[in-house]
């Protein structure tokens, strides 16, 4: 164990100021999510009021199960095209273009949203592709692949070549040296570019809005729809549910980075 | 992972360990086997023959080609030019789990998410053995590498010397034909590295096994193996046994890579009945006995090991009969290296040179060991010099 030195009271400090100023915000939104009061800015008690609301509305309810379902099928969609692709640039030989493919890859990493959901919208519709949870799912997947690969590539560039050829050596081909050895540990990665890719697609409101249809929003369209026409307390309680569930995921995200770096227990299946 | 797979041919070879030539029978035939990358021709047609049952190092400084040379035996190369005869039949581009070859990698490359017995196991399991028979064979390679009580720890729960264990244990594990050896000790420290070469030596000699072992070490090479073949750029400069590598080398590079010595760039030969007289300017002329195959008309040099020069204060009066014939060197000791068990003198000649000589300390209070600018003759007989081309 390593001794963690003790803080100065200036560290203290700076520490409770940096952690109100990302925080405070974010409480201030959850304790009045549990608001009485009908303005959202008064506080008329505690109450489970408008998360009963959120429950009855349909809408919204429609709206939030739709981003839950993009987010599953592009974060899925994505760990599998972004962990083969980490794999074909580590693992490939150096092919004609590889420096070029790598940068173009993560190019949607550094890219402005609006320039990627505008593109992704005039793509969409020279296919006169019908835009709905398809087109979002799409997109989120163009969105959030880079992410995943860099995450998987990260992982595999410290794994040890070695490792595969012995599982050659001891009587595996190519494919089984990958299945058997490779793959359970980079498998931590894996899952936490998933984490990644669901939760980044779970936020997304630019892209979402430039590629949905009618009667396909998703949750950040629906809350930023509403808020324009002034907020209600009911938002705070949905935000509150999806703090809570990003939370999770991030939490299982780390604790999975953290398993895929400390190299021994790294094959536990999550 | 405990799917039956149907057995392959090579696993069954493997997992019997028969089909394996007698000892002293040829077992691997390597024939012109050349490989380049790029514009780089790491390993530059090399062919040798190893008996079954030996232990044979290749020896090379770094970039020589001989890891290269071992990949292609294990199968992660495949060599551009020659073929590799493994019991008659041509294994050349063969996969490396279709030959009946296991290697120990340098760095072990053990499973980190696998535990001691899992790694061992792995092969066994490839192979398609039984459980229980597999589990009789955990369980006798971890005693034959003596570690029993581990069988459950993680590698990252080993020292470096167990971790060595496991890799050598999982490679033995499916009683391959041919074991080959990576740098096997690089990563040990000098004493575990000394007990290590030792136990290397008696299990290859218990299990009547095949090792190759690639080292840039020399003294490791000279300890274990039985032949020596040294590599330079890709070529085999010399195969030999390990004496015959230092008392005889057949090149003035392999000369100055095995050991110490000390060189005389010749000048003018002269032969005399069974000798030559070879004048050289930093050490005069020097009376060698003539080399086994005749030197040609290029650049040559007389070298001579530190530790067959003597050093007398008034040279060798008693050797009666043979002062005719000995090199008498005359000059002062410029240097002296103390190693415990032997003093390595620089003797700065008359006629310009320098000149090692190993002196052993024979005696632990010794009177007459030489100081710092004190004159002395160095000699040493025909017999020990050889004549080297450059």
């Amino acid at each position: 164990m390593r001794k963690v030195p003790r803080l100065s009271r200036f560290n203290i400090a700076s520490l409770a100021l940096g952690l109100a100023f990302l925080y405070l915000p974010i409480l201030i939104l959850v304790i009045y999510s549990f608001n009485a009061s009908r303005l959202v800015t008064v506080w008329g008690g505690w109450s489970l009021r408008w998360y009963h609301e959120f429950f009855n509305d349909r809408a919204m309810i429609e709206a939030a199960w739709m981003s839950l379902r993009v987010a599953v099928s592009s974060a899925t969609i994505a760990t599998l095209l972004g962990t083969l692709a980490a794999i074909a640039l580590s693992r490939g030989e150096r092919f004609r273009g590889r420096t070029l493919f790598s940068g173009m890859l993560y190019a949607p990493l550094v890219m402005p949203e609006v320039i990627t959901g505008l593109s992704l919208l005039l793509l969409f519709v020279a296919l006169n592709a019908e835009r709905g949870f398809w087109t979002v799912t799409i997109a989120h997947t163009t969105l959030t692949m880079c992410f995943v690969a860099v995450v998987v590539q990260s992982r595999l560039g410290s794994l040890d070549r070695s490792l595969e050829e012995a599982a050659m050596d001891l009587g595996c081909d190519p494919v089984r040296a990958f299945v058997s050895v490779t793959l359970p540990l980079i498998a931590p990665a894996i899952v936490a570019g998933w984490m990644l890719a669901f939760t980044l697609s779970l936020d997304d409101l630019v892209i979402a809005s430039f590629t949905t249809g009618p009667g396909a929003a998703t949750l950040p369209i629906r809350i930023y729809s509403e808020v324009r026409l002034g907020v209600k307390p009911e938002i705070n309680a949905i935000c509150t549910l999806v703090i809570a569930l990003i939370a999770v995921v991030i939490v299982i995200a780390s604790l999975a980075s953290k398993l895929s770096s400390s190299q021994g227990e790294s094959a536990a299946p999550l | 992972m405990t799917d039956e797979l149907p057995r392959t041919d090579v696993a069954a070879h493997a997992a019997d360990g028969d089909a394996s030539p007698a000892a002293g029978q040829p077992l691997l035939r390597i024939e012109g086997v050349a490989k380049t990358f790029g514009t780089f021709r790491a390993v530059d047609g090399v062919s040798l023959e190893i008996k079954a049952g030996e232990f044979f190092a290749l020896l090379g400084p770094s970039g020589c080609g001989k890891t290269t040379l071992l990949r292609m035996l294990a199968g992660f190369e495949a060599p551009d030019e020659g073929r590799i005869l493994l019991g008659g039949k041509d294994i050349a581009q063969a996969l490396p789990h279709e030959r009946p070859i296991n290697m120990m990698f340098q760095n072990y490359a053990l499973f980190p998410h696998l535990s001691v017995r899992d790694n061992i196991a792995f092969g066994l399991k490839r192979a398609g053995m039984a459980r229980a028979e597999t589990a009789t064979r955990v369980a006798e390679m971890v005693a034959l590498v003596k570690l029993e009580g581990l069988e459950k720890r993680k590698p990252d729960q080993l020292s470096g010397g167990q971790r060595q264990r496991v890799a050598l244990a999982r490679a033995l594990a499916r009683r391959p034909q041919l074991l080959l050896l990576d740098e096997p000790l690089a990563a040990l420290d000098k004493k575990l590295r000394e007990s290590t070469q030792g136990e290397l030596m008696e299990l290859q000699r218990r299990l009547g096994m095949t090792f190759i072992i690639v080292t840039h070490d020399q003294e490791e090479a000279m300890t274990m193996a039985g032949r020596i073949g040294v590599m330079k750029s890709g070529k085999l400069a010399q195969v030999a046994s390990p004496r015959e590598l230092y008392e005889a080398p057949r090149s003035r590079w392999i000369a100055e890579f095995v050991g110490d010595i000390n060189l005389f760039d010749g000048e003018s030969k002269l032969r005399d009945g069974h000798r030559l007289v070879v004048g050289t300017r930093d050490a005069g002329a020097l009376v060698v006995a003539e080399p086994r195959e005749p030197i040609g008309t290029g650049k040559f040099a007389v070298a001579i090991r530190p530790e067959k020069v003597k050093l007398s204060r008034r040279g060798p009066v008693s050797e009666a009969g043979r002062e005719t014939a000995i090199n008498r060197l005359d000059g002062v000791i410029a240097d002296i290296c103390y190693l415990g068990g032997t003093t390595t003198y620089k003797v700065k000649l008359d006629t310009g040179g320098m000149l090692q000589a190993s002196v052993a300390n024979s005696a632990r209070i010794d009177v007459d060991a030489y100081s710092l600018n004190q004159h002395v003759v160095a000699w040493f007989t025909p017999d020990d010099c050889v004549v080297l081309q450059s």
